[in-house]
């Protein structure tokens, strides 16, 4: 076996490993505690109200903006990484297409800030 | 048997570190809880735990007992599979960033090649635990906690990203045993990138701190407006598993500031003999400095306001990173690389 996939085995291996603990110690207390249920104790937490109604909600739109714009600019990371691994290689005219690329990125950035959607009065 | 499978050997060698590094990690949570109370308590002239043993010691274990024993509660109105699988997804993916962290030379579970690669995405999908969390307890307080802590998660994690990518842009690796290399230079700890890019290690702790929900930024579960956050509804072993996943992440950004930043297990002054060895010391007097400052903190810095905190993440440490990138690619191609 190849030592590149050797270390992927480990990362399986761990991350099984970790699971193993993790549903371990998610099932002991089904298993070991005492258990009352009644409806006071399984419904919803509201500071000692009868819980008012549903809480599947309408939300702030803003926490959808957030959202978009962070789908862009993560995006805007994973191109960057393989960049700056090959930087040493790329030259010159790999930095100046990459500035472009930030440079039209920045664009839109100042135009959502002008717009107003990164304001949380 | 090992020379008839010779797949097995690398399977148990595996199976060895996992238990050996998963074993120090929660020993190493254990720690920080007492760790974090009793420097909490000192500071504000308190004693902190001190009956469970000598000096209180074993008070994180006696805590573990009574989570585990406690009453598991199921709530009438949550989404039963999401409620219980939220939790343990978000303690998994915690255990796994600490696959690809390498403590020494050579002493790493997994040696990958994109090890930093692999721990952002690791770190962006705790979020899901959250959502989940507060979605499926079907309760207001941890929806709106869940909706809080993903959008401050998410907006921060892109300074960090771009963080990242400056150290990547000095290293000029992906892997994590490389990235330490990088800053092994004869000038010691003037070499690290915590010096050479100062403003970046800034950066990346504040992002830390919002990352994982710590004060001064721990909006998500401000006591004084949604009592305990995405948490209220959870119980028992539930309840500490979300716990660990918040130590947890804790102790993987404290780890990885010491890789990124402070020359992970590379000693600050390698021309004097002794001290100047590389070893797993270092790494840990650097990890647990930063869990350190983490703690401190917390004590000294007031909560932020919610939009303050986007603020602060959208407007300020966005675009300071965003420049930094530009800058730092600039000068090191005048510098000729």
């Amino acid at each position: 076996m190849p030592g590149f996939l050797e270390q992927y085995l480990a990362l399986v291996i761990f991350a099984a490993l970790s699971a193993v603990i993790a549903i371990a110690l998610l099932v002991a207390p089904f298993l070991l505690a005492y258990k009352s249920p009644d409806t006071e104790k399984l419904s919803a937490y509201e500071c000692g109200f009868e819980a008012f109604d549903d809480a599947r909600m309408k939300f702030d739109i803003r926490f959808y903006l957030v959202s978009l714009l962070f789908i862009i600019f993560d995006l805007e990371v994973a191109f960057l990484f393989p960049w700056a691994v090959a930087f040493h290689d790329v030259g010159w005219l790999g930095f100046w297409s990459m500035m472009v690329f930030l440079g039209v990125l920045t664009i839109g950035f100042v135009y959502e800030w002008k717009k107003g959607a990164l304001e949380w009065d | 048997m090992l020379s008839e499978h010779p797949w097995l050997w690398p399977v148990l060698w595996g199976i060895v570190k996992s238990l050996v590094l998963l074993v120090c990690v929660l020993v190493s949570t254990a720690v920080l809880i007492y760790g974090e109370r009793k420097i909490w308590a000192a500071v504000m002239l308190r004693r902190g735990p001190n009956v469970v043993g000598p000096w209180g010691v074993l008070q994180p274990f006696a805590d573990f007992l009574k989570f585990i024993l406690k009453e598991p509660i199921l709530p009438d109105s949550a989404n039963k599979v999401v409620f219980l699988l939220a939790p343990y997804i978000g303690v998994v993916l915690a255990f796994m960033a600490w696959a690809v962290i390498p403590v020494n030379e050579g002493w790493v579970v997994a040696n990958i090649n994109v090890g930093i690669l692999y721990l952002f995405a690791v770190s962006s999908l705790g979020v899901y635990s959250i959502i989940m969390a507060g979605w499926a307890s079907n309760s207001k307080y941890p929806f709106l906690s869940a909706l809080r802590a993903a959008a401050q998660m998410v907006s921060y994690e892109v300074s960090i990203g771009f963080v990242i990518v400056t150290v990547l842009l000095c290293a000029g690796s992906l892997n994590l045993t490389q990235i330490v290399e990088a800053q092994n230079t004869r000038f010691g700890f003037l070499g690290w990138y915590g010096v050479r890019l100062f403003p970046m290690f800034v950066i990346f702790f504040i992002s830390a701190l919002a990352e994982t929900n710590r004060p001064p930024f721990d909006l998500a579960e401000a006591e004084s407006e949604l009592v305990a956050g995405y948490a209220v509804e959870y119980s028992a072993s539930l309840y500490l598993l979300q716990f660990l996943t918040e130590l947890v992440a804790i102790l993987t950004m404290s780890a990885m500031m010491a890789v990124l930043f402070l020359g992970g297990w590379l000693s600050p002054f390698p021309w004097i003999p002794v001290i100047g060895a590389s070893s797993v010391f270092w790494f840990l007097l650097k990890a647990w400095g930063v869990v350190f400052m983490f703690s401190m903190t917390k004590l000294i810095v007031p909560r932020y306001r919610y939009d303050q905190l986007m603020r602060l993440g959208w407007k300020v440490l966005l675009p300071i990173s965003l420049v930094a990138v530009v800058v730092v690619a600039f000068v090191l191609k005048l510098a000729g690389h």
